[in-house]
C-alpha cells in the first residue's frame, strides 16, 4: 500500500495489484474499515478502482502540535491491518431494468453497425454480461462499470449530445454506464432505465456503491412507461 | 422577511459552506467558492458562519428588502456597496450593486440567513445536480428570497482589521503543495504565468497561456480529486478544480492549491493572471491554523459588537 497526500486535506492509499474483483474487495474493505473507525476529523472516504482517498480536517484530526498527515496515515494503516484480518466484503447484486433501442436507445443501430452485429445481438450481449461497480463519481451516482463484452466496444460520439436523458445506458469505448442525471454526454446511448440511479431525497442517494454487481434486464416500452 | 430580486445579474446563487460525507456517492462538496468571505460576511451580521448567503459572480444584483435588516458584502468589491463591513438596510430599501472594482465573487450575508433548500446536509446550490439553495438553480429576475428571523444584530457600523483581509490581485500568487505527478511537469509548472479563461466555472478554473508537457505517457486509473487539485489534461492547459468539482478524475495532478489560498483562486476573474508557488504540507497546515486563530479572534470581537434582535 502506498500513501501520499492529495493536497493539504486528503491522503490517497493506493493498493497494489491488477484491477479486478479481488482488488476491489480489498479497496471497499479498507474504505469500510476507515468509515467504521469513526476517527476524529475524518470527513469523507472515497474508494475507486485501486485507491481509497481519505479526506480530513487538518484543524481537527490531530492534537495541537501533532502532524495531521501522519495521524491520518496511521489511521489508514491500522484500518488496513484490521480489514485484511476480517472477511472480504460482499457487494450487493442489483438488477437494472433497461428498455433497449427505439426512442430510449437512439445509438443502438450505430453500435450494431460498428460492431458488425444485429441490434438484437448487441442487446443480448449487453444484458447477458455481469458488471462490477469499480467506482462512483464523475457526476452524482454515476457508476464506473467493468465487464463490458469486448465485442461491444464502440468509440464515443464525434459530437457529444448537449443533453442526455437521466437513466440513459451508454457505451463509451470499452466502458458501459448509466447517466444518473440529465447532462451532456458523448457515449453511445443504447437504452434507458426507469430506475433513479441518484435521488438526493433518498437516504442512500446513489443507487449503487463500489463493489456492487450489476445485471441489466431488458424490459419493453410498455413496462418502462408503467414502471413505478 | 422577504427579499425581492429585481435584477438577478449574471449568476447569483445561494451558497453555504458545503456538504460533507457524500463524496463517495459522487456528490461534490460545493458551497461558497470563497468560504472565507462568506464566513466573515455571516459573522458581521450576527449569523452562524454556515448560514446561506448569496454568491454573486462578476455583476451585482438589485435587491429590495422587506424589513429593516443588516447586510454585509465580502469578497469582490463593487461600487455603491462598501465591502467587509455591516450595513444597515431599511424596510423597502433597494440596493443596487454598481461596477465591479476588484475580485470575482462577492458574498452577501443578510441578518437571519436566507432560507434555502437543505439537501444532503448542505444548503448550497449545486447547479449541475439541480438541487440545494434556491430550487437548485441560479436566481432569476422576480424571484423572492425568504430570510429567517435574526437572533442577533450588530450594534453599530464598524469595520474589520484590514490586515486580516486577503489581498486580491490581477497577478495572483497562489500557493500549492505538490501533486502525485509533479515530477512529470518539473519546475516548468512554476515558471508559467497563467491567465484565467472565461470558460471557468464553479467546477474548475481553466487556465491558459503556458501549456505544460507531460514527460510520462501512462494512462491513469480514476481516483479522487478535490477542490484545489490542479489537473493537466492532454492539451496541456491546467484546470484548477473548485467547489463543484467532479469527485473522481483521471488526469495527472501537477499540484494542489492549499486550502487557505482557494479564496484567492476564487477571486481571480477571467483575464486575470496568476502563478503558482510551492510550499510544504506542514507549512500549508501552519497557515491554515494561523487563519483559524484569526477567525477565532474575529468571532470574539464580533460577539462583543452584537445585541439580541
Amino acid at each position: 500500500m502506498k500513501l501520499e497526500p492529495l493536497g493539504d486535506s486528503a491522503v490517497v492509499a493506493t493498493l497494489e495489484g491488477q484491477v479486478d474483483a479481488a482488488l476491489l474487495a480489498r479497496v471497499t474493505g479498507l474504505a469500510r474499515a476507515i468509515g467504521a473507525s469513526a476517527a476524529r476529523g475524518i470527513m469523507d472516504v472515497v474508494p475507486a478502482y485501486s485507491s481509497v482517498t481519505v479526506f480530513y480536517d487538518p484543524l481537527h484530526v490531530a492534537e495541537p502540535g501533532d502532524d495531521a498527515y501522519a495521524r491520518v496515515c496511521g489511521v489508514i494503516e491500522s484500518c488496513a491491518a484490521q480489514a485484511a484480518a476480517g472477511p472480504e466484503p460482499e457487494g450487493r447484486l442489483v438488477e437494472i431494468p433497461v428498455c433497449y433501442g427505439g426512442l430510449h436507445g437512439p445509438d443502438l443501430d450505430h453500435v450494431a453497425a460498428q460492431c458488425g452485429l444485429t441490434q438484437a445481438e448487441v442487446v443480448a450481449l449487453h444484458w447477458g454480461a455481469s458488471y462490477l461497480v469499480h467506482a462512483i463519481g464523475f457526476t452524482p451516482g454515476f457508476p464506473y462499470l467493468g465487464g463490458l463484452p469486448a465485442q461491444l466496444s464502440t468509440p464515443r460520439r464525434d459530437r457529444p449530445r448537449e443533453k442526455v436523458a437521466p437513466g440513459s445506458v451508454g457505451i463509451g469505448g470499452s466502458q458501459t454506464g448509466v447517466y444518473p442525471l440529465a447532462s451532456p454526454g458523448g457515449w453511445q446511448i443504447i437504452g434507458c432505465t426507469p430506475l433513479a440511479l441518484f435521488d438526493a431525497r433518498r437516504e442512500h442517494a446513489a443507487l449503487l456503491a463500489p463493489g456492487d454487481r450489476v445485471l441489466f434486464k431488458p424490459i419493453t416500452q410498455a413496462q418502462f412507461e408503467s414502471w413505478k | 422577511m422577504e427579499v425581492k430580486v429585481h435584477k438577478a445579474a449574471m449568476r447569483t446563487t445561494v451558497q453555504d459552506l458545503g456538504r460533507r460525507g457524500f463524496l463517495s456517492q459522487g456528490v461534490p462538496i460545493g458551497g461558497a467558492m470563497d468560504p472565507f468571505a462568506l464566513r466573515v460576511a455571516n459573522l458581521m451580521v450576527g449569523n452562524g458562519e454556515n448560514a446561506p448567503g448569496l454568491e454573486i459572480l462578476l455583476s451585482g444584483p438589485e435587491l429590495e428588502f422587506g424589513r429593516d435588516c443588516w447586510i454585509a458584502a465580502c469578497g469582490a468589491r463593487f461600487e455603491n456597496i462598501p465591502a467587509w463591513r455591516p450595513l444597515r438596510v431599511a424596510a423597502g430599501e433597494r440596493i443596487r450593486f454598481g461596477e465591479r472594482i476588484e475580485g470575482c465573487r462577492c458574498y452577501l450575508a443578510i441578518s437571519g440567513g436566507i432560507r434555502a433548500d437543505r439537501v444532503l446536509g448542505g444548503a448550497g446550490t449545486y447547479l449541475r445536480g439541480g438541487f440545494g439553495g434556491f430550487h437548485g438553480r441560479a436566481l432569476r429576475d422576480g424571484d423572492v428570497l425568504v430570510v429567517a428571523d435574526a437572533l442577533r444584530v450588530p450594534t453599530d457600523h464598524w469595520g474589520i482589521d484590514e490586515r486580516m483581509l486577503p489581498k486580491y490581485s490581477k497577478e495572483g500568487l497562489v500557493r500549492v503543495v505538490e501533486g502525485s505527478h509533479a515530477a512529470d511537469f518539473g519546475d516548468n509548472f512554476y515558471a508559467g504565468r497563467y491567465r484565467v479563461t472565461p470558460r471557468s466555472d464553479r467546477m474548475g478554473i481553466r487556465l491558459e497561456g503556458h501549456r505544460l508537457e507531460r514527460s510520462a505517457a501512462a494512462q491513469l486509473l480514476s481516483s479522487a480529486v478535490a477542490p484545489g487539485t490542479v489537473q493537466v489534461p492532454p492539451d496541456g492547459d491546467p484546470i484548477v478544480l473548485m467547489a463543484d468539482a467532479q469527485t473522481l478524475g483521471g488526469y495527472p495532478r501537477a499540484a494542489h492549491v492549499v486550502t487557505v489560498d482557494l479564496p484567492l483562486m476564487a477571486q481571480l476573474a477571467p483575464g486575470d493572471w496568476m502563478r503558482f508557488a510551492k510550499i510544504g504540507l506542514a507549512e500549508a497546515h501552519g497557515i491554515l491554523k494561523t487563519q483559524h486563530r484569526q477567525l477565532g479572534l474575529l468571532r470574539q470581537g464580533v460577539a462583543a459588537k452584537m445585541r439580541s434582535a
